[in-house]
């Protein structure tokens, strides 16, 4: 049985998200989410901060602080190599998980 | 960059959680940009994007906990958090460092003692490739033995010198004492005889001038020489060192070629030699005598395994060679079967390490009791501790905080404590292992070893204090986690009656305390008596008021057949100083720790015997009292029959019930002596021979003068019994310097050079005794501890008892029925662990057995004592308890 599948979910989805769109702030991975999910999945902000701060703790990601287009300042992350390492990690994962749940789903 | 981020954000915390409110308040404001893009208004923007946030404050501390859960950062809050609790709380800290620090320093001493006879390397060129020739399993008493560390005879060195394949290079060397400056006020300094190869092989490079080359091996005139540098810097001022550089030594003027490194001491650990010289080949070679110890470097390729096989191979073929002539074919056997072997001798040879590695390894087993003790007293503070401070526990268990973490709370502080103690530890061993090595110095000679705090002394200290924590700071921290919050908060912190497990941890720690008190009583006691037995022993002879006199003179002015006759006039020459009663040479002092023998036959029983040849006024001089036949007189030279007189234990051996006056004594010859047949004329009480602790062997006396002209040698030693006038060694000696200027004079107290002997037992008895007490102190402080809390907890339960009318004896009957369970719980466990310990010290008694009962009787009595002590003012003061203010404060 694959590891961290479930909880994993999001940490899998915020390094997808940093791999497409290279450098973010936490506001906009959140936006991304919703609007390539077309809303259907949904970052709680008590979620999404925690789990940004973790990932930097274990060096998966990095962050500086920048301006937004917009002219605010905010903190924004990127993948980093370790990052990317985990991302295929968890991607691989995440199929196998997907493939698990749907053979439950099937079974008659 | 993370661990560095870490480290720094503990600096900059307040910064990093402004950095996190930063961030989380931009989010809240892009939300709030975005609902006004949407076309709702500001105010109404924000108040949707706070909502869709949530509390603020909340997410901030989860994710302020995602960056402190790392570890790091949670780690120093509870140091500084335990810090804090530690500066409140000052008796508490300064008791246990202390205690710790004692503990740790005592154990760091004794291994740092270890570490530097046993376990450093010499400070040479790849010690591990040095290794030692030896006979298996010694020379077994063949021949003459010059030292501890000599294994090899000249002609044997000869031959391993011509044959040693498995060695890049070979070395001899042995300890040979020079007198430095006018010989009638020549002073000894530490020689070391060396092979021309010696630095070289070591790989020990100049401090000054040049070392001894093989070039140098030439004379036997001491001519040329290298001094150490501690030798170089106290005597010779530490001057350079130039052609003309001299020194006065054995009455000549020696050229001083240079200066060995400050860290190389020569090869025997614990002595510090002062000059080396070159070794040489005497025109008359006496092969039956061990000088030398030889050592080698061996080759890359070569292991101490395969160079003993070689030297295995190549015995025969040597022992053939460097048999020595003179022997009878029995004991010439003995010789050719001895087998060489190669041993690691990376840290060198130690006399030390032999005679102190029993002691040493007791001392480190007595020290770790020692912690053991003090670390169960410890951890009882520390139960008394977080029981104090149950409610801060429940409370924060009740908020929320994990077992784990209140756990690791209470394992931080007690490691903090640990290091503490380790540190002062630490420094505390220092100056404890120089005052060990300076109560094992005698007065003739003193230890010089490098006391260094290494990583192996590190090493050690660490290890300790971290068992040490693990040992006192596990059981409180399991203790206090077992906590149920909801009953302890309840109850608060006094309940009626306590929680009966955690008072069985507390009563579990003292009993194991008196148990291993036991222990260390007892092995206090049977060490200092076996020091007293050792110190009131009755030698049979006359110990004070005698002074052993050496008076070297050289054979040029002294032909050996009128020896005897100048020996006589010598000890007439003493004998007239004031202050002198008697006086009488011989050829071996007793007591002193030499000995000299020969094999003998009476009758048909074959044997050895101890042998003496003293003058006709030896027995007057040393008090012992003939039993039958005559004194020698002057009558007995070596014109008249050979006589000698002989021992009890002589006449059990070899003569039985058979009447001994008369008797003939054939004594077997050896080189330079002669086989000759003595006849019995007395007999003599037993005494001591060469020490105080061995069995009195057979022995004969000897008149002076029959001894061997073959065997006399440049010099005399002799017994003078003195009126005890301190000043007598002074008076003897300038009246025989005025005589004979160019001899060379020593003398000694005679029972100053016995108790010398006994520094080893001195020693064990000094620290075990002092140990002993120190464990003492620490069960009378741990007993009160344990008491004074049982009592607190219970006075609600003693008070209830005194107001329904408990007399004030009964109470004190109480606390004192649990000290005499505790005592009596103690010694069963202690008794049979003293026993087994008693075991392993036994060969250092004297006079006593380790199960000594009047011993274990007596220990057991003083730790009753002891107990009684420190339950006598807890037990009062609850019997004094006022009920009406005991039962109100609940």
């Amino acid at each position: 049985m694959a590891k961290n599948d479930l909880q994993g979910a999001l940490d899998l989805l915020i390094l997808k998200t940093l791999s497409q769109l290279g450098s973010m702030h936490g506001y906009g991975i959140a936006m991304h989410i919703e609007s390539v999910s077309d809303a259907l999945l949904n970052v709680e902000e008590g979620s999404l901060y925690p789990a940004m701060h973790r990932m930097e703790q274990s060096g998966w990601v990095g962050s500086e602080w920048a301006i937004t287009e917009s002219g605010r300042k905010a903190k924004y992350y990127r993948l980093t190599a370790a990052g990317k390492k985990q991302l295929a990690a968890r991607e691989k994962n995440w199929e196998q998980v997907v493939k698990g749940v749907q053979a439950i789903l099937r079974y008659a | 960059m993370g661990f560095f981020r870490r480290i720094s954000a503990l600096v900059r915390r307040s910064e990093l959680n402004r950095e996190i409110d930063d961030e989380l308040f931009e989010h809240i404001q892009m939300r709030t940009e975005d609902n006004i893009a949407k076309g709702i208004g500001p105010e109404e923007a924000a108040r949707q994007a706070r909502l869709r946030f949530g509390n603020p404050t909340v997410i901030r501390e989860r994710v302020d906990a995602e960056d402190a859960s790392a570890g790091l950062d949670s780690f120093f809050r509870d140091a500084r958090y335990a810090l804090r609790g530690f500066a409140k709380n000052r008796a508490f800290t300064l008791m246990a460092v202390l205690t710790l620090a004692l503990g740790i320093g005592a154990n760091t001493a004794i291994f740092q003692l270890i570490d530097a006879v046993r376990l450093r390397s010499l400070p040479i060129q790849s010690p591990r490739e040095l290794a030692e020739l030896r006979i298996v399993g010694g020379n077994r008493g063949f021949g003459i033995t010059d030292s501890p560390y000599a294994n090899f005879t000249i002609p044997m060195w000869q031959q391993v010198r011509r044959h040693h394949d498995p060695f890049s290079g070979i070395l001899a060397w042995r300890e040979a004492d020079v007198l430095v400056g006018k010989l009638s006020e020549a002073k000894h300094a530490h020689g070391l005889e060396v092979s021309g190869e010696f630095f070289n092989v070591l790989g020990v490079a100049p401090w000054q001038g040049r070392l001894i080359e093989p070039q140098d091996e030439s004379s036997c005139e001491l001519s040329k020489a290298v001094v150490s540098y501690p030798y170089w810097k106290a005597q010779m001022g530490g001057e350079t060192i130039t052609p003309n550089t001299t020194i006065q030594a054995e009455g000549r003027s020696v050229q001083v070629l240079g200066v060995t490194p400050p860290s190389f001491a020569g090869l025997a650990v614990g002595d510090q030699f002062d000059l080396a010289y070159p070794t040489c080949t005497p025109p008359k070679i006496r092969s039956e005598m061990f000088l030398f110890n030889v050592m080698g470097r061996l080759k890359p390729d070569w292991t101490v395994e395969r160079a003993s096989a070689y030297f295995d191979a190549l015995s025969p073929g040597l022992f053939e060679d460097a048999a020595p002539p003179g022997y009878s074919s029995e004991v010439t056997e003995k010789f050719l079967a001895f087998r060489l072997a190669a041993y690691q001798a990376g840290a060198g040879v130690s006399a030390l390490r032999d005679t102190y590695d029993t002691s040493l390894r007791l001392l480190l087993a007595i020290t770790g009791l020692v912690l053991l003790i003090a670390c169960a007293n410890l951890a009882n503070l520390m139960l008394a501790r977080t029981s104090a401070r149950q409610r801060e526990v429940a409370i924060r268990m009740a908020l929320g905080a994990s077992r784990r973490r209140i756990a690791i709370q209470l394992i931080i502080e007690s490691g903090l404590l640990a290091i503490g103690g380790a540190a002062l530890g630490v420094a505390l061993a220092q100056p404890l292992s120089r005052l060990l090595v300076a109560s094992l110095n005698t007065s003739q000679s003193s230890i010089q070893l490098s006391i260094a705090t290494d990583w192996r002394v590190l090493l050690f200290a660490a290890a300790v204090a971290g068992l040490t924590c693990v040992v006192f700071g596990t059981f409180p921290a399991i203790g206090a986690t077992s906590v149920d919050p909801i009953s302890s908060l309840k109850s608060g912190e006094r309940g009626v009656a306590g929680n009966r497990e955690r008072f069985s941890m507390q009563r579990l720690m003292v009993v194991s305390q008196i148990a291993i008190s036991l222990v260390l009583l007892v092995a206090a006691l049977l060490f200092v008596r076996s020091y007293r037995n050792l110190m009131t022993v009755n030698p049979g002879m006359r110990e004070s008021g005698i002074v052993v006199g050496y008076f070297g003179y050289s054979m040029e002015n002294v032909k050996p057949e009128n020896e005897a006759a100048f020996k006589r006039q010598l000890v007439d020459d003493v004998r007239s100083v004031p202050g002198v009663q008697n006086a009488a040479a011989t050829t071996n002092t007793p007591l002193t720790g030499s000995s000299w023998g020969h094999g003998v036959r009476v009758d048909s029983i074959e044997g050895e015997s101890k042998f003496t040849y003293a003058s006709p006024s030896y027995l007057a001089t040393m008090g012992v009292a003939l039993i039958s036949g005559r004194d020698f007189t002057a009558a007995d030279t070596t014109g008249a029959p050979f006589v000698v007189i002989v021992n009890q234990t002589f006449v059990h051996t070899f003569l039985g019930a058979t009447p001994p006056l008369g008797q003939l004594v054939h004594v077997r010859p050896e080189p330079q002596y002669p086989e000759r047949t003595y006849e019995i004329v007395g007999t003599i009480a037993d005494t001591r021979y060469n020490d105080l602790r061995g069995e009195t062997p057979p022995l004969a006396f000897v008149p002076i003068d029959q001894f061997p002209v073959t065997a006399q040698g440049p010099g005399a030693a002799m017994m003078i019994a003195t009126n005890g006038d301190p000043a007598a060694i002074t008076t003897i000696r300038r009246a025989i310097a005025n005589k004979h200027p160019d001899m060379i004079l020593q003398f000694f107290n005679f029972q100053e050079g016995i108790r010398d002997t006994l520094v080893g037992d001195r020693m064990m008895a000094m620290l075990s005794g002092f140990f002993g007490l120190l464990a003492a102190i620490l069960v009378v402080v741990g007993l009160y501890g344990v008491l004074s809390y049982l009592i607190a907890q219970r006075r609600n339960e003693i008070g209830i008892r005194i107001a329904l009318g408990a007399h004030r004896w009964q109470v004190i009957r109480l606390v004192m029925r649990d000290t005499a369970l505790m005592l009596l719980a103690g010694t069963v466990v202690g008794l049979p662990l003293t026993l087994l310990a008693g075991k392993s010290a036994s060969a250092m008694l004297f006079g006593l057995k380790a199960y000594d009962p009047v011993t274990l009787i007596f220990a057991v009595a003083l730790l009753a004592a002891i107990a009684v002590l420190a339950s006598w003012v807890p037990a009062r003061n609850a019997a004094n308890l006022d009920p009406v203010v005991a039962l109100r404060s609940e």
